[in-house]
């Protein structure tokens, strides 16, 4: 039996205090938005799940060229727990931005450019998981896996291209913003610590949870293998 | 291995015998037909068809009856393959496997364009839609056939490859084929609403910006799909 490396183990305890630094800076230390009010709170949050959500997506379609080439399981487990812990954390992104949406824009959910890509992007990791559900062999599926991987990182970009074509609200807060935008603010110096901190934070869960996803990865192959041994 | 005239008389040879297999026996394009008919008469009692609703959904309703039937011929034209062990058959054939790959999108393609080339008609003669015989139309539909069939040939391959084969091929493929049916149903919309060449041009790139980004890929990862 692999025991739990220290460092993973210290790793967990520095992602729950950051969690905890970042969840004070985002509800108590950063000041009041001064139109929205405390619902732009959510903001800090769902900027750091967004980003860690689409981080991911990028490394799963890396690690998926990179199994492609060397034909390595290592980034197969490595594609799956990038895929498994973006589609979390993006799922939480669309939730905690329907919170946010519902006062700014009294809706809970519209087909804006972003939101709109952001469904598409969950669906079709969505179907990746149906995709790998449905295959035995352990060498095909990483292969399939790898395969819509590289599609759906290539299509969704084309998607927020196509869906721009029709009008957006979604506010950019950093960089340039739409004349249509509503909702948007600018961010006071606490914003950004509050801001900055989160992600931050969130990038150390990240990695904290493909950790963890990558050595349950290797020790379900274990198992496979003993169990395999056994019926032998 | 670069393309040679073998590389284009194996494509041409797949392209043949699907041709000619359907030409005997008629089964995927009147499947394919039959649906696409059902599916506009669904849409016309569901939206109430009128003259202005018309206006506005006439290209929605036309592309998602192309996808549903396309993912029908996709699915039959790949299940064949895989059923009579004629993709073993196939793959010991000593030829660039991308071959096969072009061989099978190009089938496919025909049999979608002849499935649109019915149905456009069709429907222009039910609901008295002149418009869509313009040149542009037209190809903004084969730009879409293009790209649709490119990425669904694709995934067909790997559908019929796992335990729930023609379940699987509606997920895999929608969510990645959505710029490719949005940019054709913003930009076929705008025509049959008198827009001009130049106002649709910006859909009109991306889908052949998505085009050809995705023969590209397939082409590529093909070899990944059918290997043993």
């Amino acid at each position: 039996m692999q025991s739990k490396p220290i460092a993973l183990t210290i790793l967990d305890i520095i992602s729950i205090i950051v969690l905890g630094v970042a969840a004070y800076l985002a509800l108590v230390f950063a000041p009041t938005e001064l139109v929205m009010g405390n619902v732009q709170r959510v903001f800090y949050f769902h900027v750091g799940t967004a980003w860690v959500g689409l981080l991911g997506f990028v490394v799963a379609a890396i690690a998926g060229i990179a199994y492609l080439v060397t034909k390595d399981m290592r980034w197969d487990r490595f594609e799956v727990a990038a895929v498994e812990v973006s589609t979390m954390f993006f799922f939480i992104t669309i939730v905690l931005g329907s919170i946010w949406a519902r006062p700014a824009w009294n809706t809970w959910w519209t087909w804006d450019p972003r939101l709109t890509t952001a469904a598409v992007t969950e669906l079709i990791y969505i179907a990746y998981f149906m995709l790998r559900q449905g295959i035995e062999d352990p060498e095909k599926r990483a292969r399939f896996g790898a395969v819509y991987t590289l599609l759906g990182g290539l299509s969704a970009p084309i998607t927020f291209m196509v869906i721009r074509l029709f009008r957006t609200i979604h506010p950019v807060v950093i960089g340039s913003q739409s004349a249509e935008a509503q909702g948007g603010f600018s961010m006071t110096s606490d914003m950004k610590v509050a801001f900055f901190f989160a992600l931050f934070a969130f990038t150390v869960i990240f990695i904290d949870l493909m950790w963890r996803r990558i050595r349950l990865g290797s020790l379900q192959e274990k198992v496979e293998e003993l169990k395999l041994n056994i019926s032998m | 291995m670069s393309p040679s005239p073998s590389f284009f008389k194996a494509t041409m040879a797949i392209v043949y015998k699907d041709l000619a297999a359907e030409l005997r026996s008629r089964e995927l394009l009147s499947a394919m037909l039959v649906f696409s008919m059902l599916v506009i008469l669904i849409f016309n009692f569901a939206l109430e068809l009128d003259i202005k609703v018309r206006q506005s959904v006439t290209a929605g309703v036309l592309w998602t009856t192309f996808a549903f039937a396309g993912t029908l011929g996709l699915n039959r034209s790949m299940a064949v393959e895989k059923d009579r062990g004629c993709m073993d058959g196939l793959l010991l054939a000593p030829v660039d496997r991308s071959a096969i790959f072009f061989g099978k999108a190009i089938s496919n393609l025909a049999f979608m364009l002849i499935v649109e080339a019915i149905v456009l008609p069709l429907y222009a003669l039910l609901y008295n839609e002149v418009r869509i015989f313009q040149l542009s139309f037209l190809g903004v539909i084969l730009l879409g056939s293009i790209g649709y069939i490119a990425v669904g040939t694709l995934l067909s391959a790997m559908s019929v490859q796992t335990r729930t084969r023609d379940v699987l091929l509606p997920i895999l493929l929608f969510p990645v084929a959505v710029p490719v049916l949005l940019a054709s149903v913003k930009a076929s919309g705008g025509l049959l609403n008198g827009a001009t060449f130049a106002e649709i041009l910006t859909p009109l790139n991306l889908l052949i910006v998505y085009d050809v980004i995705f023969i590209a890929v397939a082409f590529m990862v093909f070899d990944f799909v059918v290997e043993e």
